[in-house]
């Protein structure tokens, strides 16, 4: 009996226990660190709610339209990366290598970034936390002086967690610490996927949801914080001018780009084992919505956070002030207070000139507190970290915050290591017996040994490079030839009915235009800025030198030559590859037409291959 | 009489005022933040308070120097201030009206300094001596770090966590290469796809209504022997 179309074919391929397990994943890989770090350090340099503007428009035009082509083909061809677009067409191949050689690259060091979490996981189970306090110097007179001269947060990040060389040519040595935490975020990764999806969608229940609570547990605690209006009025009052700038709406475009992880293969890898009748348009949708309304909800408790800090930091500098005062003039305790703080001033400056002139005090102005602006590791491991002792009941918060930041990205890391799991499955150079659990252990085994490179004292130089150069450029250009790929090798006519044989309706309109010409041309316009943005000068970074005469701000050096060559290796090679490919099957094709009993292969269609 | 008392009085005073001075020889400036450090508790500063400062210093000058000559007349106060903040010097009696050396004194109050500050329920930041530096406490450094008991208990679990996931699945395998041998034995040898019927694989069914299908076992013999 033939089987009837309706019935799902029994072709062994794994699948999600229910629809929720694949939604979950791929919100869990699109909301990840970005999320909490940087969008609303955007919002904040951007104009506030004025970059709401720029963020949805990128949303509608680029992320959803992309994001469904990536579900669709994924369900239709029901293959990773590699596989799905070698099925496309042979010339595309290379598409697909080159998304597997970014997860890879990415997966190396977005894990160390989870190292440097875990270590301050591990780190907030003491009291006082380790980096509230300076440690004392070596003949026990003072503090240590390189503590004393920046912060303790400072000291700590730098100096016990990294122990950062003064450049990226000084490579340091492997600090041990930071060899056993990664040792434990690579075992943790293997724990989760060590049998693809099957133990991932159990662990993704975990990951995915526990963020969510703790981020709810910091905005109800957040707002009670004093200051927190200061910071969320400061983050929300929109400055429509800034939406003049062309750069506003270049971070807008690369920031929805690289938040919904798109171009990495990892979810067309979740989606090849949905099945294939699956409304991926509605999943679209919801996912990437689902990322962007996180984003906001996750920027209020860090908001409020930034402006408790901000308003600690400057009643901490009026209280100095006043401590001076008082001392120098002898008037009683408590007779300046914060709120008479401006009319005493203005009285003593007219009466004593030259006293206070002496005295040299700082001017306090909460403004200057909260345009402090920092995304990134400077967020989490700097300013957040001292915005925690102020708290009541520091250490709890320090767990919750760790344990949320390491859910956030190790749920990211799940849809990276599919994305360099799935592919590898599908090849022929892997024998279908080895069991999957060793070939998931050989890759955590091999990303562990070469991500040893980042635990050396150069590492988080190295992973800026990482993150500047594989991380931003190839994504672009693979989604670009995405696109067109689909679009115009493929064809958009052949895709939209497999959508409908998929989803049970056509797409409509907007789908067709944004796939033909709209989102290509935002892509181009995006890495031509993005290019012309990197070009214009010569790429530096900050180093922590104490040496530096003027420590603790940071010494701006320029990337030596070799390490330039390697950003920019870092940069092409994934990119290369689809040239590259597509070169090799035009030359063997060229060479197989000469022989007269070559058939060409088969037209695919979504509908089952025949 | 009167007269050569009332001079030798006010030359004491005087040499007594000039001994204490804001930047006199051996002089230290004293500076008490009562408020700060006790708040509603804050007690006043009188003359009464006055008394026990001058008293705790003499006792800690004669522990110091473990003579009992020190008196409470040889420490005077002056420039006391509403910040609360005050000179004091050390006189020494046996020598006539000269001060104590101001490294004596700053040694002294060192060692007694904890005996101080409690008298007055203060701190070392509360209770300035100005120009007498406070030795820092060392820091409690526990015998293993704690961040290592962390880090094994996480290690620990991890690592029986992927044991347990590892020899599941390696019996997961071979449950299913017992049932496919199984299987083998039942197929037809001409077919290699399952038989459907109504979506469900025939020796599901077999299995499931635990009695052998007459089609099967009735052509039994016509396999060939493995």
């Amino acid at each position: 009996l033939p089987v009837p179309p309706e019935v799902p074919k029994e072709d062994g391929r794994p699948k999600w226990d229910n629809k929720f397990q694949y939604i979950l994943s791929c919100i869990g890989f699109a909301v990840g660190l970005g999320n909490v770090w940087r969008f609303p350090y955007l919002c904040q340099i951007h104009g506030g709610g004025a970059f709401l503007i720029p963020y949805f428009i990128a949303l509608l035009f680029e992320g959803i339209p992309l994001l469904h082509l990536e579900l669709a083909l994924g369900q239709c061809l029901r293959k990773g990366s590699i596989g799905a677009w070698n099925t496309i067409s042979p010339y595309l191949a290379g598409v697909g290598v080159g998304s597997w050689m970014v997860s890879v690259l990415v997966s190396l060091y977005y894990n160390t970034v989870l190292t440097w979490v875990m270590w301050y996981f591990i780190n907030s189970f003491q009291e006082p936390l380790p980096w509230s306090v300076c440690p004392l110097n070596e003949n026990r007179t003072g503090l240590n002086k390189e503590c004393y001269e920046s912060t303790a947060v400072n000291y700590f990040w730098y100096r016990k967690t990294l122990n950062i060389t003064p450049d990226v040519t000084e490579s340091g040595t492997l600090q041990w610490w930071l060899i056993l935490c990664l040792a434990t975020c690579w075992a943790i990764v293997y724990l989760c996927t060590i049998r693809g999806i099957e133990t991932t969608g159990k662990a993704i229940y975990v990951t995915a949801i526990f963020p969510y609570l703790v981020i709810t547990i910091f905005l109800i605690h957040g707002l009670t914080l004093p200051g927190a209006t200061d910071g969320l009025a400061y983050l929300f009052t929109p400055n429509l001018n800034t939406l003049k700038n062309p750069r506003v709406w270049l971070d807008a475009a690369t920031q929805i780009f690289f938040s919904l992880s798109l171009a990495f293969g990892g979810l067309i890898a979740f989606s090849s084992y949905n099945p294939p009748k699956n409304d991926c348009e509605k999943d679209a949708v919801t996912v990437a919505i689902v990322n962007s309304v996180t984003s906001l909800y996750a920027s209020i408790p860090v908001f409020s956070v930034l402006g408790f800090k901000a308003t600690t930091g400057y009643w901490d500098c009026l209280d100095r002030n006043i401590i001076s005062i008082i001392n120098e003039f002898d008037l009683p305790e408590e007779s300046i207070m914060r709120q008479n703080y401006t009319p005493w001033i203005s009285f003593l400056n007219s009466s004593y000139p030259e006293k206070i002139a002496g005295l040299k005090l700082k001017s306090c102005n909460l403004q200057e507190f909260l345009d402090q602006s920092v995304s990134g590791t400077g967020l989490a491991f700097i300013v957040f970290t001292q915005a925690i002792i102020l708290m009541p009941g520091s250490q709890a918060w320090a767990i919750l915050f760790f344990i949320m930041l390491f859910s956030l990205g190790l749920s990211s890391m799940f849809g990276n290591i599919e994305g360099v799991f799935t592919p590898l499955l599908e090849l022929q150079i892997i024998s279908k017996s080895i069991p999957k659990e060793l070939l998931s252990g050989i890759i955590c085994l091999i990303c562990f040994l070469i991500a040893l490179c980042f635990t050396l004292g150069s590492g988080s130089y190295w992973i800026d490079i990482f993150d500047s150069y594989a991380g931003s450029l190839p994504l672009l250009v693979i989604a670009f030839f995405e696109v067109i790929g689909v679009a115009y090798v493929y064809k958009i006519n052949r895709f939209s009915k497999d959508v409908k044989w998929m989803t049970g309706r056509k797409p409509n309109l907007y789908w067709q235009i944004t796939w033909k010409f709209v989102s290509p041309l935002l892509l181009l316009i995006v890495f031509v800025a993005f290019v012309t943005l990197q070009i214009q000068k010569p790429p530096s970074y900050a180093a922590w030198n104490p040496k530096y005469e003027g420590f603790p701000m940071k010494e701006e050096k320029v990337y030596p030559p070799w390490v330039l060559a390697i950003c920019v290796l870092l940069a092409v090679l994934p990119c290369l590859f689809v040239p590259l490919v597509a070169l090799f099957h035009l030359i063997k094709r060229m060479r197989r037409s000469k022989d007269p009993s070559f058939v060409p292969p088969e037209m695919f269609s979504c509908q089952g291959t025949k | 009489m009167l007269r050569v008392l009332l001079l030798t009085l006010s030359v004491v005073a005087i040499a007594h005022a000039e001994l204490c001075e804001p930047d006199a020889q051996n002089a230290f400036k004293v500076r008490l933040s009562i408020k700060t450090a006790l708040g509603d508790n804050a007690y006043a500063w009188d003359a009464n308070e006055e008394y026990l400062f001058k008293a705790m210093v003499a006792f800690a000058m004669r522990r110091y120097s473990s003579k009992s000559t020190t008196q409470i007349s040889n420490v005077l106060l002056c420039n006391v201030t509403d910040r609360v903040s005050f000179w004091f010097v050390v006189t020494d009696s046996s020598k006539n009206v000269t001060t104590v050396p101001g490294s004596e004194v700053e040694a002294a109050i060192r060692m007694n300094r904890n005996r101080i500050n409690s008298a007055f329920l203060l701190s070392d930041k509360t209770l300035q001596f100005l120009k007498i530096t406070s030795t820092l406490s060392p820091p409690v450094e526990p015998s293993t770090p704690v961040w290592l008991i962390v880090f094994g208990v996480v290690l620990c679990l991890i690592v029986v966590g992927i044991v347990f996931l590892i020899f599941a699945g390696i019996q997961q395998r071979k449950k299913k290469n017992k049932k496919s041998t199984e299987r083998e034995n039942l197929e037809e040898k001409d077919e290699v796809t399952v038989t459907v019927e109504n979506g469900i694989p025939c020796e599901v069914l077999d299995l499931k209504a635990g009695h052998i299908n007459g089609v099967f076992a009735a052509d039994d013999e016509r396999f060939t022997s493995l």
